[in-house]
């Protein structure tokens, strides 16, 4: 295709792309190294419906003033980077040379915000992927082999967790697996243990949030796979069985493989999805047990005074961190594609 | 798949059924108890004192005198009008649906048909670009809509989501166009086409398929998208998640829940008789085989 | 008789005289805020005038939507409904104007104390107030043979004694979620032991001290007679918890009281024993361990002035003392003049009346409000001590003043 013609069908959508993402994105990077001026602050008399008292407010008029000669706000530099909230280097280096040992390392590590949103985001990137896409393409493989009359309920019925909305369909989950709830009961009765509660202990509110990642991306997979399988060349899988290849080394030889590019494009999409973990901590309120890094950026803008370079800091090294966990099929993705021109 | 040389063993068929059974009822269960649920009172439904009350409605026969009541459909629907969420949300998702998927069809196109180097970089940037939290997106947006006047309306969402959207757009419909073989659209344009006639006469005829089933994507991020609703919408203008959110209530004040579950029912119908309807493309659609390699 | 009629006859031509209340303005109206019915009433009230437009935008997120709205010019919203917590970020970003000038003209109705000053100039109108105190199941106590606690440590004691007497296994209930909620308990408790959260005069913290280690160790002995899920109980799942009477005893808003008495909602025993009382003290201090919260709305500083003056004079009338019917009455604790308590009230009222300590102003109250709600977590679930937990809170506060030019 000639380059004029590649613009002219590529403009729409790069100019959708450049305005609404692209520039955000600018300015995401601008704000992470820029900080609010400081406010001048002063005691004055503050009233209110229950009497009045001296506090701390801010001088508007002094603050204006330093507002106006600097528009931008104060150029920190890294500062953000690396403060306590975020990957908090003199803290990790304080915690490295106080150490008693590997553990008491990771515990102080685990007690600063960014490290231990990572230590549940990254556990459940690699824990959910792959589990998500087995339990796909075995319900594909399933799905694949019913009657054609049923496929069309039973697809209707395994796409229900994707296509509800991730905070509602959490949120009956959440409700459902209460100590009290249906599947908390059963839960309780199955475990033999009364006092046993999914939301009171860590390890089982991780549990809890995985099922639900599994839960709610298994049919994503389902469908990307089931998709794939109708166009399995059946001359080749008709070789492989006059062949006298049995049920799983056909599976092994000849689906697998076919279905390998949707694998890598499940993969590419749910790490990212996953890594960004965020509507189940919500509500499953799990805030105690888990957070992740879109969590913090949530709750860096959520409170009544909102930290918006906060934010945009833990947003960039969100990208950064997509960015190196997608790399390893990004380079394949490349060879795939010099291979092809 | 079933023909008779290829039966399956008797074992694996029933270990295979059990298989999808269970998942049948994990992914459907959940929403049986919701609907369920929805006919009776918060107290039963999420059955503090004793899961059971939400089978027999004891507190719902109480206050209703019979153990399924319409009131959290009745509050939702009449008193809160949830009837226009439920417009907006379709006007919503019929312009991201089509915006979405004629932008992405010629952008995808493109892409899969350029053997330049720049194109694979395009679908990097792409991804980086889907890589952004969709939180730290909209609350860039809010003080330029604000100033340009076009913060609250449907237009300005639309046109976001769909920018959102693109990425992904991009990436599935690439794929799909690079399993339509090329020889097509080339021997059209041997035939005196243009690139554009090509596209046009020899591509679009074949590639709804991949096109229907992207549309359900991009159907169901509009459907379902909290995020970005919430913040750029105006209470006038909201649609369902939002207004389903705001049922729940907030630290001070007491929401209305049974409202919301009741809400969260209605929302999954209109998924249903869509899917019901699409059905055929979906399945059949992928099985007609356009994409075959 | 003729009493009742004639009374009734007065209050018939209060609501008439209401409805035709001459509100005339010349200029554009437009209400963010929060959702919920008391302050649909007060945008039902701003909407009853004529000569100009009156929009209102009230949703859960007004927060986030309100700075960036009024921020423009001419800003889209001319009014922000607001609360003690939330006007802070108002007026650091410097989008709303001092009033004094409106209420000279227009404010004829108000009461002195409705008005919210900041150094002598008037930024706020407050309308409501609010205020977290002591409910109490009045049967399971006295099956006990507890009185109601007057302080934290009695609360502790009952609630032991509620459960060794196998009356109920968590007795205590709290919104003790993690986030907000945990950190304004916290907030509570401090007070209640005597604590300053700053330095006097500047933004450096001050809270890991004898007070706040106090604070903490109550919190968490509270606990232990809590529902084990209490790190994910909010104020929605306390009240349900309440309502299907599996609690004897919470600190919970006065807002949220009317629903607890609902006997729709409630189970019978439940409706029939709720008890509010006023909040307890801890720790042999006088302050009661709760905070006094006002709700009110402001005027934008980015629009005309006939905007304003509309804006004010339309707020006023949502708010004017002939609004007040009897419907309007249960709606929220109003601050309006000829506000009749209604019994779901008198937990404020006492809060009130025991001089409890207003939620503070101060400009980065909330960076130290969200970095506790975040960090007293691991004391709660006994990864870490007190001390600990406290120094985590002083650092993340630190780091999120310092980056919004609080701190150096």
């Amino acid at each position: 295709m000639k380059h004029r013609t590649f613009f002219w069908f590529f403009l729409p959508t790069a100019t959708a792309m450049l305005l609404f993402i692209a520039y955000p994105i600018i300015s995401i990077i601008t704000q992470s190294f820029y900080t609010p001026h400081e406010a001048v602050l002063i005691v004055s008399e503050v009233c209110d419906p229950f009497g009045c008292k001296e506090e701390t407010t801010v001088d508007q008029e002094a603050t204006n003033a330093l507002r106006v000669s600097k528009p931008a706000g104060n150029f920190v530099g890294w500062n953000i980077y690396l403060d306590r909230g975020h990957l908090a280097t003199t803290e990790v280096a304080e915690a490295w040379r106080s150490r008693e040992g590997l553990g008491d390392f990771f515990n102080a590590l685990g007690n600063l915000p960014f490290y231990r949103a990572m230590a549940f985001t990254l556990t459940y990137t690699f824990v959910v992927t792959p589990m998500l896409i087995i339990v796909g393409f075995m319900i594909a493989l399933g799905v694949n082999s019913l009657h054609r009359q049923l496929k069309g309920l039973v697809i209707f019925f395994s796409l229900l967790p994707m296509i509800i909305t991730p905070l509602i369909g959490s949120l009956i989950l959440f409700w459902m697996l209460d100590s009290r709830g249906i599947l908390g009961s059963a839960l309780q009765w199955m475990a033999n243990d009364p006092s046993l509660s999914m939301k009171a202990s860590t390890g089982l509110t991780w549990v809890m949030l995985m099922v639900y990642g599994v839960w709610h991306a298994a049919p994503f997979a389902f469908v990307v796979f089931y998709a794939g399988l109708q166009t399995l060349p059946q001359d080749t899988l008709e070789a492989a069985r006059i062949d006298g290849a049995n049920r799983w080394q056909q599976v092994k030889h000849v689906i697998i493989p076919h279905l390998m590019p949707l694998v890598t494009f499940v993969a590419l999409i749910q790490l990212m999805d996953n890594f960004r973990v965020f509507e189940p901590i919500v509500s499953f309120n799990a805030e105690a047990h888990a957070t992740s890094l879109s969590w913090i950026i949530y709750n860096d803008l959520q409170g009544e005074t909102r930290q918006l370079s906060a934010a945009s800091t833990t947003s960039v090294l969100t990208i950064i961190g997509v960015a190196i966990l997608l790399s390893p099929v990004l380079v394949r993705t490349w060879r795939d594609f010099k291979g092809k021109t | 798949m079933a023909s008779p040389a290829n039966r399956m063993p008797r074992g694996l068929r029933i270990a295979s059924t059990l298989f999808i059974v269970t998942w049948l009822i994990m992914a459907a269960f959940p929403f049986f108890w919701t609907l369920w649920g929805s006919f009776k009172v918060e107290i039963d439904f999420f059955s503090i004192a004793d899961w059971t009350t939400a089978l027999t409605g004891d507190k719902t026969k109480e206050t209703y005198g019979s153990p399924i009541t319409g009131a959290g459909y009745y509050g939702a629907w009449v008193q809160e009008e949830f009837g226009r969420a439920v417009i907006n949300t379709f006007i919503v998702c019929f312009f991201v649906v089509c915006t979405s998927l004629t932008i992405g069809t010629l952008g995808g196109y493109a892409l899969s048909r350029s053997g330049f180097r720049y194109t694979f970089w395009l679908l990097m940037i792409a991804l980086i670009f889907r890589a952004v939290p969709p939180i730290t997106l909209v609350s860039g947006y809010l003080l330029p809509f604000f100033e340009w006047n076009v913060w609250g309306i449907l237009p300005t969402t639309i046109i976001v989501l769909v920018a959102i959207n693109q990425p992904f757009t991009l990436w599935m419909l690439h794929s799909f166009f690079q399993s339509i073989p090329k020889e097509l659209d080339e021997s059209a344009k041997v035939d005196g086409c243009t690139q554009f006639q090509a596209f046009r006469r020899v591509i679009i005829p074949v590639m709804w398929p991949g096109v229907v089933t992207t549309g359900l994507f991009s159907f169901l991020l509009a459907y379902n998208d909290f995020a970005v609703t919430a913040l750029l919408l105006s209470k006038e203008n909201q649609t369902m998640v939002p207004k389903i959110a705001s049922f729940l209530g907030t630290t001070q004040t007491e929401g209305n829940v049974m409202f919301a579950v009741a809400a969260v029912v209605s929302a999954t119908v209109p998924l249903f008789i869509l899917v019901m309807f699409f059905q055929r493309q979906i399945v059949g659609g992928l099985t007609a085989g356009a994409v075959k390699g | 008789m003729f009493l009742k009629k004639l009374a009734l006859a007065s209050i018939m031509t209060l609501t008439a005289s209401s409805a035709f209340a001459a509100c005339e303005i010349s200029g554009r109206v437009s209400i963010v805020g929060n959702e919920f019915p008391a302050i649909h009433a007060v945008a039902n009230g701003a909407k009853e005038c004529s000569g100009g437009e009156v929009k209102a935008n009230l949703t859960a997120d007004h927060q986030k939507i309100n700075v960036a709205g009024m921020s423009g010019n001419p800003a889209e919203y001319t009014t922000a409904i607001i609360a003690n917590s939330s006007i802070a970020a108002l007026m650091n970003e410097n989008v709303i104007r001092p009033i004094d000038d409106l209420v000279a003209k227009y404010g004829q109705n108000l009461k002195k104390n409705q008005l919210i000053t900041v150094s002598g100039k008037v930024m706020a109108v407050a309308f409501m107030a609010n205020a977290q105190h002591l409910v109490y199941r009045k049967d399971i106590l006295e099956k006990a043979g507890l009185q109601p606690p007057k302080t934290y440590e009695e609360m502790l004691a009952g609630a032991k004694v509620i459960r060794d007497k196998g009356l109920l296994q968590n007795p205590l209930g709290g919104a003790y979620k993690a986030g907000w909620n945990l950190g304004q308990e916290f907030n509570n408790m401090y007070i209640g032991h005597g604590g300053e959260f700053f330095k006097p005069g500047t933004a450096e913290p001050s809270i890991n001290n004898e007070a706040g280690v106090a604070a903490l160790k109550m919190m968490k002995a509270l606990s232990e007679y809590m529902n084990p899920d209490f790190l994910t109980h909010d104020s929605n799942a306390t009240s349900s918890e309440w309502k299907a009477g599996n609690v004897a005893m919470m600190n919970m808003w006065g807002s949220r009281m009317e629903p607890l008495k609902d006997p729709a909602q409630s189970e019978k025993v439940v409706v029939e024993n709720t008890t509010l009382a006023s909040p307890m003290t801890v720790g042999g201090g006088s302050t009661p361990a709760t905070t006094l919260w006002w709700d009110g709305w402001t005027v934008a500083k980015n629009i005309s002035d006939e905007d304003a003056a509309a804006t004010f004079q339309a707020m006023a009338n949502g708010i004017d003392p002939s609004q007040l019917d009897s419907e309007m009455s249960t709606l929220a604790v109003w601050l309006i003049d000829g506000y009749k308590p209604t019994p779901a009230a008198v937990g404020v009222f006492a809060a009130a009346k025991m001089n409890a300590t207003p939620y503070p102003m101060l400009p980065f109250i909330g960076l130290l409000h969200t970095a506790l709600g975040a960090e007293i977590v691991d004391f709660m679930l006994g990864k870490e001590s007190a001390e600990q937990a406290l120094a985590d809170v002083e650092a993340a506060y630190t780091a999120a003043a310092k980056e919004k030019g609080f701190l150096k």
